[in-house]
């Protein structure tokens, strides 16, 4: 099986891409994915994941790249929640709910009523690795090295941050500043991810790599490096697997994810448990 | 004469109809170990978080070192209650204290030198010089109690305040930490709010009793009767013949 994925990889300059896309893609998704973890606003990133596709259909429709009204459309969605969440803390939750939903009604409305041909909605939705160009390598390159050098910059802040709001305002540190970069940095992972696994299933690859991770580390670096490797290995799997069998390869590369996180959260339970049972017979 | 550490003047708030605080009255000096007491509901968090300016009170005035508390933030070091942390986050020991430097290092980058010998400095004035590595989630509660400590040492405050430092930890363990507070105590100037009053009086040289209004005493003046009154019923409000603001 891996023969024929190598094979076409060498051959192949739309597998090349796709395996580099992938691979860039780890990076902003151990990254940002973190933060997902460890301030727990999952739901977050799934609405600024939905609420994508209406800047994609607005893009769309006014005949510009879907690309870059995600960007725009990922940001707005973004600082949107993350005003709400600092002014009317209450209404976080409805303000997420109606983005996420109101978000993927406008896009399919406007991919339905642009003029020209058909708009390939399944891939959006679902990704399709398989289509990365060239400029989206570079695109994807460049957003990985803002969210790098931004995190590189601001660690500690938003360390702190994430750890204990409270103590980070009373030490100065602008907590609603780096709130919001946090989210823009979610924002703009999530349309990284886009490209590989389409909006739909991008929160699998934000939350899961880092949920395996946190299992194993007690850093917060070093949760991003593991989940780093591991959104690059399951990216790569899904690629090689969804290849060979011709299938979906967003889908694949979830479930593969999904699987692992599955495998991993039982083993490490059956092993604290034996842990336990022990020390408790010592 | 020193000028006061922490004044606050007929300081009243409510949440929307319900007063939590009524015409609070209340001046601490630099070096005074204070306890703030009451039941639970009594206003106790709520008055903290006015002194540490997270909350505006809408009556009244409240000065910490002569400024608004958000001005005089960067002098005090605050020790949360450590039942509120999350215990799975990834960090450890070190870089939880290191985060009271924050504010006084840098802006862009990692943490300078300094910062660190501080930080391990802190470390080692709550006697867990060689825990620095330790992840949080493997430490005791009352190793957490401590870090929590270190850290709002690691601001280099002129006053500590803690909130409930005592709480959900083993009598013993907690004994150790009031000795702690009392060292500190010769350079600092300590504030302890607590609902555990029986504890608190054996350290502290002046006891504020709260239950909406504040009260108080001496410690070596309190007596069953006071503290009974406290807790004798939370709607019931605490009657006083005579009311102390000054010592």
């Amino acid at each position: 099986m891996l023969s024929t994925f190598l094979e076409a990889l060498i051959s192949q300059p739309f597998m090349q891409h796709a395996l580099i896309g992938g691979l860039l893609a780890s990076i902003a998704c151990g990254v940002a994915g973190s933060y997902v973890v460890v301030r727990r606003i999952g739901y977050i990133a799934g609405g600024i994941a939905h609420a994508v596709l209406g800047g994609m259909g607005l893009a769309y429709f006014l005949g510009r790249s879907p690309v870059g009204g995600a960007i725009c459309a990922a940001l707005v969605a973004a600082l949107i929640i993350g005003l709400v969440s600092i002014r009317w803390k209450k209404q976080e939750d409805t303000t997420i709910s109606a983005l996420w939903a109101v978000g993927m009604a406008l896009g399919v409305l406007l991919i339905a009523r642009s003029p020209g041909y058909n708009v390939d909605l399944m891939s959006y939705l679902f990704g399709n690795i398989l289509m990365i160009s060239r400029e989206h390598l570079w695109l994807i390159f460049w957003l990985d090295m803002g969210i790098v050098l931004l995190v590189i910059l601001f660690f500690k802040q938003l360390l702190a941050v994430s750890f204990d709001e409270e103590f980070a305002e009373l030490r100065q540190v602008s907590v609603n500043i780096f709130s919001l970069l946090l989210l823009c940095l979610v924002a703009l992972t999530v349309v990284i991810l886009i490209q590989v696994v389409g909006l739909i299933l991008v929160i699998a690859l934000l939350a899961l790599p880092a949920a395996i991770a946190g299992h194993y580390v007690q850093s917060l670096s070093r949760m991003m490096l593991i989940a780093t490797l591991l959104g690059g290995l399951f990216i790569t799997g899904g690629l090689a697997v969804s290849y060979q069998y011709d299938l979906p390869s967003g889908a694949t590369t979830v479930l593969l994810t999904g699987l692992a996180y599955l495998v991993s959260s039982v083993g490490i339970s059956v092993w604290r448990r034996w842990q336990l049972g022990r020390s408790g017979r010592k | 004469m020193n000028e006061p550490v922490i004044t606050l003047e007929d300081v009243s708030f409510r949440y929307e109809e319900h007063a939590v605080l009524l015409d609070i009255n209340l001046t601490v000096h630099a070096q005074e170990f204070l306890g703030i007491v009451g039941p639970n509901g009594s206003g106790k968090s709520t008055l903290l978080k006015i002194m540490l300016g997270l909350l505006t009170p809408q009556k009244g005035q409240v000065r910490i070192f002569g400024v608004p508390p958000v001005e005089a933030r960067l002098r005090v070091g605050y020790v949360p209650q450590f039942i509120t942390f999350d215990r799975n986050f990834p960090i450890n020991v070190q870089e939880t204290v290191l985060q009271g430097r924050l504010g006084k290092t840098r802006l862009v980058g990692g943490y300078r030198r300094e910062d660190h010998r501080i930080a391990r400095q802190a470390l080692e004035e709550v006697e867990l010089g060689d825990l620095g590595k330790r992840p949080l989630t493997a430490l005791s509660g009352g190793q957490l109690q401590r870090v929590l400590i270190a850290r709002a040492l690691a601001c280099q405050p002129e006053v500590l305040i803690l909130d409930e430092p005592t709480a959900h930890i083993d009598p013993k363990i907690e004994e150790g930490v009031f000795d702690l507070l009392k060292r500190l105590n010769q350079r600092l100037t300590v504030l302890v709010v607590s609902h555990d009053i029986g504890f608190i009086t054996r350290y502290i040289t002046r006891v504020a009793c709260l239950n909406r209004t504040l009260v108080c005493h001496a410690t070596s003046e309190l007596t069953g009767s006071m503290i009974e009154q406290l807790y004798g019923g939370p709607l019931r409000a605490v009657h006083h013949d005579t009311l102390l603001h000054t010592h």
